[in-house]
């Protein structure tokens, strides 16, 4: 096991070794004089039985350095999140980078690319089934709030909308401390029970301190029950320089460490080994606006910054990046989303959420899916690498063209070419001047969103089995009929 | 006279440049030295407010900036609102916004902003801060009277207490006194309008010129 190591730190990112050594003694002064507040009588208890100093009144725990050591090093380097059929999908850990769509917007750009709409239930459907297609996005998430869905059920009806559609592996999140217990019921139906899920985690569940430094009651329980229950927890700590954290990006980073510590803490209290993610949403705070650019450099660099700290304590990682603040899709949002997608992806970030949003969080576009998935794939590209070998050096195979020669109709051509070039959709045009315009002449919004039409017009998704949908379905209705929801549900079941 | 003029211009010195510790003891001294407190406030602190407000609009001050200068001018005005009130004296201002975020939501940061740049183009603001009951809304309505009762809400989930709280407002014969206001991420016109609030802002400074049309200024 690799805890506290210094040397796990990758070379890419913001922080020196000695500078991660300085930010992990910060946070740990945070953490044991400042401490965290947390609105839940049964996570400060239990952090006081682990010997935290509790304030009960005050609701405040201070955590010493021995607790904090000993939950990191209980918590596990990586894990694997399955598909459907309980294969495993996801290595999250290590370097592993792995895509998934942003959440969660609450509108939906439409075809004319200007126009914000509600989201609803058949939008997260057709995200879904886009993103079920989309081969570079590796995880689905729960990326909407559909508007149309009752209240009561909403986060474990988005659930639902991907279990019906998708056989590829989760981000979600709960709405309510039973929404927990709600989601694992569905999800151990489309396992095969709670064991199986268990053993074999198909979803990741977002919990979200609040900057500075506070669980809400929703966010503790979700981190104890979700501990307890076998479900990974990724803790989205979203430090906003100078207005929640400190202006300076160190001491942003600073606060970052100290909740997600905090969480990790939380969790491995409540079970020890419970598999965690560290995980982000950092922005910066725009000072003329009041608005909370999340693809600034600054932000990005927080990101990749506090990755380094997951890692130097041998955690698997999370950060949001690849979206953008744009309210369109166009020049800011390709270049926010390129620029900060790369940059996670080199920090080497298990699982980065930002696909498919621009508007900061707010709105999902179809289109911006199929421009992200093609940056996804340049950016899989980079990671790859050069293959360097005998064959691939080519030294005979210069000798056998020669000076002058060509190498279009070389055997060696023909067995190379398709595996050395990244081919991304027409959305990244090519095609010579005459030739694009002949096409129609399309910029690449419009290019985007035909792809995005056509895939949607083909693919219907990747449904469970008839005998697992079933149990899917009668998981859901369970829960609708514990909440007392009556009415249609706008995609099922009946 | 000269002494005072000076300790005026001080006062109106330490609102624009948001010197917050050094607000209460130069009110204090300003009265220990015979200023009426009505005169504090609108020679000495209003012009500080309004210059700090002129600045952030021509994009000199930043949010910084005008947090700074209205938590100075609300230091000297804990000073100053018991005298006034004693003397049953009001400053002139554009009306009383009551400010708070719906229970069960505990996002604060848009709402201190709105506060802020409220205070600084002249409004009252009393802010309740986050987590407030749909019952403490309705209370603190019925104790104070104000002009405008501000909501936010950052998600989804907590927006319908926005509604909730129009609704009992209206059942404690409140509502037509007063305007409701509501705001918040995921907030729209749209939902103003089916909730039955007078006003919607997507945004602090859309917030003002919102709270501006509904006292009618």
């Amino acid at each position: 096991m690799s805890k506290f190591d210094l040397a796990k730190v990758p070379l890419v990112g913001p922080l020196s070794r000695a500078q991660v050594q300085q930010v992990h003694d910060a946070a740990l002064k945070v953490l044991a004089e400042t401490g965290v507040f947390i609105d839940s009588t049964t996570a400060l208890d239990l952090l006081a039985a682990h010997g935290a100093a509790v304030d009960p009144e005050r609701r405040i725990a201070r955590l010493p350095e021995g607790l904090v050591e000993k939950a990191v090093r209980a918590a596990p380097e990586q894990f694997h999140l399955h598909d459907a059929e309980g294969k495993p999908a996801e290595l999250v850990g290590g370097d592993a980078v792995h895509f998934d769509p942003g959440s969660c917007a609450v509108r939906v750009l439409d075809d004319d690319g200007v126009t914000a709409r509600d989201s609803m239930t058949a939008d997260l459907d057709k995200v879904v089934r886009l993103t079920d297609a989309l081969p570079h996005l590796g995880t689905q998430s729960t990326a909407i709030v559909c508007h149309d869905a009752p209240n009561e059920i909403a986060d474990t009806y988005r659930l639902y909308v991907i279990l019906r559609a998708s056989k590829k592996p989760i981000v979600t999140g709960a709405f309510s401390v039973q929404g927990l217990h709600d989601m694992k019921e569905v999800l151990a139906a489309a396992a095969g029970g709670e064991r199986a899920l268990a053993e074999k985690p198909r979803a990741v569940f977002d919990v979200c301190p609040s900057p500075p430094l506070k669980f809400a009651n929703l966010a503790a329980h979700n981190i104890i029950d979700g501990a307890r229950a076998g479900l990974p927890i990724e803790f989205v700590s979203m430090p906003m320089p100078g207005a929640a954290s400190p202006a300076t990006i160190a001491g942003s980073v600073v606060q970052h460490t100290a909740e997600t510590l905090a969480g990790v803490v939380i969790a491995e209290c409540a079970q020890e080994g419970a598999k965690v993610v560290w995980g982000g949403a950092p922005v910066v705070f725009d000072m003329r606006h009041g608005t909370t650019p999340m693809s600034a450099a600054e932000a990005t660099m927080i990101g990749m910054a506090s990755a380094q700290m997951g890692k130097y304590y041998g955690l698997p990682t999370h950060t949001y990046a690849a979206l953008s603040d744009s309210k369109l899709v166009d020049a800011q949002a390709g270049a926010e989303t390129a620029l900060s997608g790369l940059l996670a992806a080199m920090a080497g970030i298990n699982i980065i959420s930002g696909a498919g949003l621009i508007d900061f969080v707010n709105t999902i576009s179809l289109a911006k899916l199929v421009i992200d998935n093609d940056i996804c794939g340049q950016i899989y590209r980079v990671l790859r690498g050069i293959e360097v070998t005998p064959e691939t050096l080519a030294v005979d195979v210069i000798h056998e063209a020669g000076p002058g020669g060509h190498f279009l109709s070389l055997t060696h051509t023909r067995r190379w070419y398709r595996r050395e070039v990244d081919l991304p959709s027409a959305a990244f045009d090519r095609r010579d001047r005459r030739g694009w315009q002949e096409a129609g002449g399309l910029d690449t919004y419009a290019q985007a969103r035909a792809i995005a039409h056509d895939i949607l017009a083909k693919h219907p998704g990747t449904p469970p089995t008839p005998g697992v949908m079933a149990e899917i379905d009668r998981a859901m209705r369970d829960v609708a009929a514990r909440h007392k929801v009556d009415g249609k549900l706008p995609l099922g079941p009946s | 006279m000269t002494d005072k003029s000076a300790l005026l211009n001080q006062l109106t010195k330490i609102v624009i440049d948001g010197l917050i510790e050094e607000a209460e003891g130069a009110t204090k001294e300003a009265l220990a030295q015979g200023l009426e407190p009505l005169a504090i406030v609108e020679n000495g602190l209003v012009p500080g407010i309004e210059e700090a407000g002129a600045r952030f609009a021509r994009g000199d001050y930043f949010l910084p900036e005008l947090v700074a200068s209205a938590e100075a001018m609300q230091t000297a005005m804990a000073v100053l609102d018991p005298l006034l009130r004693a003397k049953q004296e009001a400053r002139k201002t554009l009306g009383h916004v009551l400010l708070g975020t719906v229970e069960g939501d505990i996002h604060t940061i848009g709402k201190n902003i709105v506060g802020a740049l409220l205070q600084a183009a002249g409004f009252v603001v009393t802010d309740l801060g986050p987590n407030v009951a749909v019952g403490t809304f309705v209370a603190k309505a019925r104790e104070l009277k104000p002009d405008i009762v501000g909501m936010s809400a950052l998600l989804t989930t907590t927006m319908v207490k926005q509604q909730q709280t129009i609704e009992a407002l209206s059942r404690e014969g409140l509502r037509g006194g007063l305007k409701v206001m509501v705001g918040g991420a995921p907030v729209t016109e749209e939902w103003a309008r089916k909730i039955g609030a007078d006003a919607f802002a997507e945004d602090a400074v859309a917030a003002v010129a919102a709270a501006k049309r509904l006292v009618g200024a």
